[in-house]
């Protein structure tokens, strides 16, 4: 252990902070290894919460937060903590993390903090945090780590923003619903567009986010390795 | 070292402490603006009920300038010393009827502040899943309904969460809850699509929500009932001005 210390030291002064290695963990899950369409986590939230962009936007953010702080924070004690206990102490971070992002929603974005109420508890169990603290932060030094973590959460807003993209616009007919920039796409238009509501159940989401996996896997030419 | 049991009690304590500590602060340290944005909510949704607001409408200045807010006993009579505003209605709901005490919240006309336009009562009860709260709001008659909001915390989203929509709320809008003088609650019937627009104290159901409609039901029957003598009152004023 004590050569990895020595490592990171040193690799502090020759490795520039957005070497090729660490832009690929900021890029790598916005694609071929995409947290929900990959490596399929999270896939609770991205139903529940993407029937329109705005709440969608806020979890990614929320999402993101929570996945790059207790990453970074697990990478620094990763050389502390028992093994034995390892989960727990995991969970106790990612738990500070999220309840912190609760709290502050509550008394910041107050109607935001309503509406996700129960899906920002949940980040506590999203699969991605813990996924990505085993994976990648209990073995990689701090600074890999927190990308890694804002990495994933990117991937995870992207494919969250792009179901509620779609979902919204087919779903209520509108765009940005609740932002200051909202677009009342079909009534702009001058078209009567009776929402689609299947596109507003979870199950709509479901059947979405399949055919989101599909084009995506038929583009990078991912397969699933049996 | 990392192994033994001494090692990892002490660190599992010491990373507790350090959660809870953190935790602890930040929970202090934003409490006030939680509480002030949940007091602000609950003002909106009384005015609401009668004025439809803007997105960013300053609640608080058009609150203080149209409500009158006091709170009563079960037979009527003005309770001194009490702030409508500070009253729990979830601990209210679950002390006898005889003995809660009861907000009312009354609504000026913005010309003239000495008349009453609406009165505006808190409602609170069981749904399916969880509790359901809400407002009702009545017209100068003291029977017909000129708007409601209701909320909840766990009906099933798509069902019974129907009820928070502005869908099902505009279903009671003009409805009355007194039938020749005496209390007669409006009733969510079961079934959806039925038109009840010649039954005064009928509204059309959420298919899927039965049950959480028979709470909105019951939450109706039992609150406003508190406010019977209050109402029946205020009626027999009205009627002889």
């Amino acid at each position: 252990m004590s050569t990895a210390v020595q490592e990171v030291v040193q690799e502090k002064k020759s490795e520039p902070l957005f070497s090729k290695k660490n832009k690929k963990l900021l890029s790598n899950p916005l694609d071929i290894d995409n947290p929900i369409t990959v490596q399929v986590l999270g896939i609770c939230s991205a139903l529940a919460i993407t029937s329109q962009v705005k709440p969608a936007i806020v979890m990614s953010l929320g999402l993101t937060f929570v996945t790059a702080f207790s990453n970074l924070f697990i990478s620094m004690l990763r050389n502390t903590i028992p093994s034995r206990i390892r989960i727990i102490v995991q969970l106790a971070i990612v738990s500070v993390w999220v309840i912190m992002v609760d709290q502050l929603l509550k008394a910041y974005v107050y109607d935001m903090a309503k509406l996700m109420s129960v899906y920002v508890g949940l980040i506590i169990t999203n699969c991605i945090v813990m996924g990505r603290l085993e994976a990648f932060a209990m073995g990689n030094k701090p600074w890999p780590s927190f990308l890694d973590g804002i990495g994933n959460g990117l991937g995870y807003g992207v494919i969250l923003i792009s179901m509620a993209f779609v979902r919204e616009l087919f779903g209520g007919g509108t765009l940005f619903k609740g932002l200051p920039f909202e677009w009342q796409v079909f009534k702009s238009m001058g078209i009567a567009y009776q929402g689609n509501g299947l596109l507003l159940l979870p199950a709509g989401a479901c059947i979405l986010l399949g055919i989101i996996i599909w084009i995506q896997r038929s583009i990078n030419g991912y397969r699933e390795s049996h | 070292m990392r192994q033994s049991n001494n090692y990892i009690i002490l660190y599992a304590a010491v990373l507790t402490v350090a959660c809870a500590l953190t935790l602890a602060f930040a929970s202090i340290s934003l409490k006030d603006k939680q509480e002030a944005n949940i007091a602000r909510e609950k003002k909106m949704n009384i005015l609401s009920t009668v004025i439809t607001l803007e997105e960013n409408a300053n609640v608080e200045a058009i609150y203080a300038k149209r409500i009158k807010a006091y709170v009563i006993d079960f037979n009527g009579n003005i309770k001194d010393g009490v702030e409508a505003e500070k009253i729990n209605i979830a601990e209210e709901y679950k002390k006898k009827a005889e003995e809660r005490s009861l907000p009312v919240f009354e609504v000026r006309s913005e010309s003239n502040p000495e008349q009453v336009e609406f009165t505006v009562l808190p409602v609170y009860g069981f749904g399916l899943w969880n509790n359901i709260w809400g407002f009702v709001a009545l017209k100068s008659d003291f029977s017909t309904v000129q708007g409601v909001k209701f909320q909840h915390a766990g009906e099933t989203p798509g069902l019974g969460a129907r009820i928070e929509s502005g869908e099902i709320q505009d279903r009671y809008k003009g409805k009355t809850i007194f039938e020749s003088g005496a209390l007669a609650p409006i009733v969510m019937k079961k079934g959806e699509g039925m038109d009840y627009s010649n039954q005064p104290h009928e509204v059309d159901g959420m298919s899927g929500a039965t049950l959480t409609a028979k709470g909105v039901n019951n939450m109706l029957q039992d609150y406003l009932k508190c406010y019977e003598k209050y109402l029946t009152k205020n009626q027999t004023t009205a009627l002889n001005q």
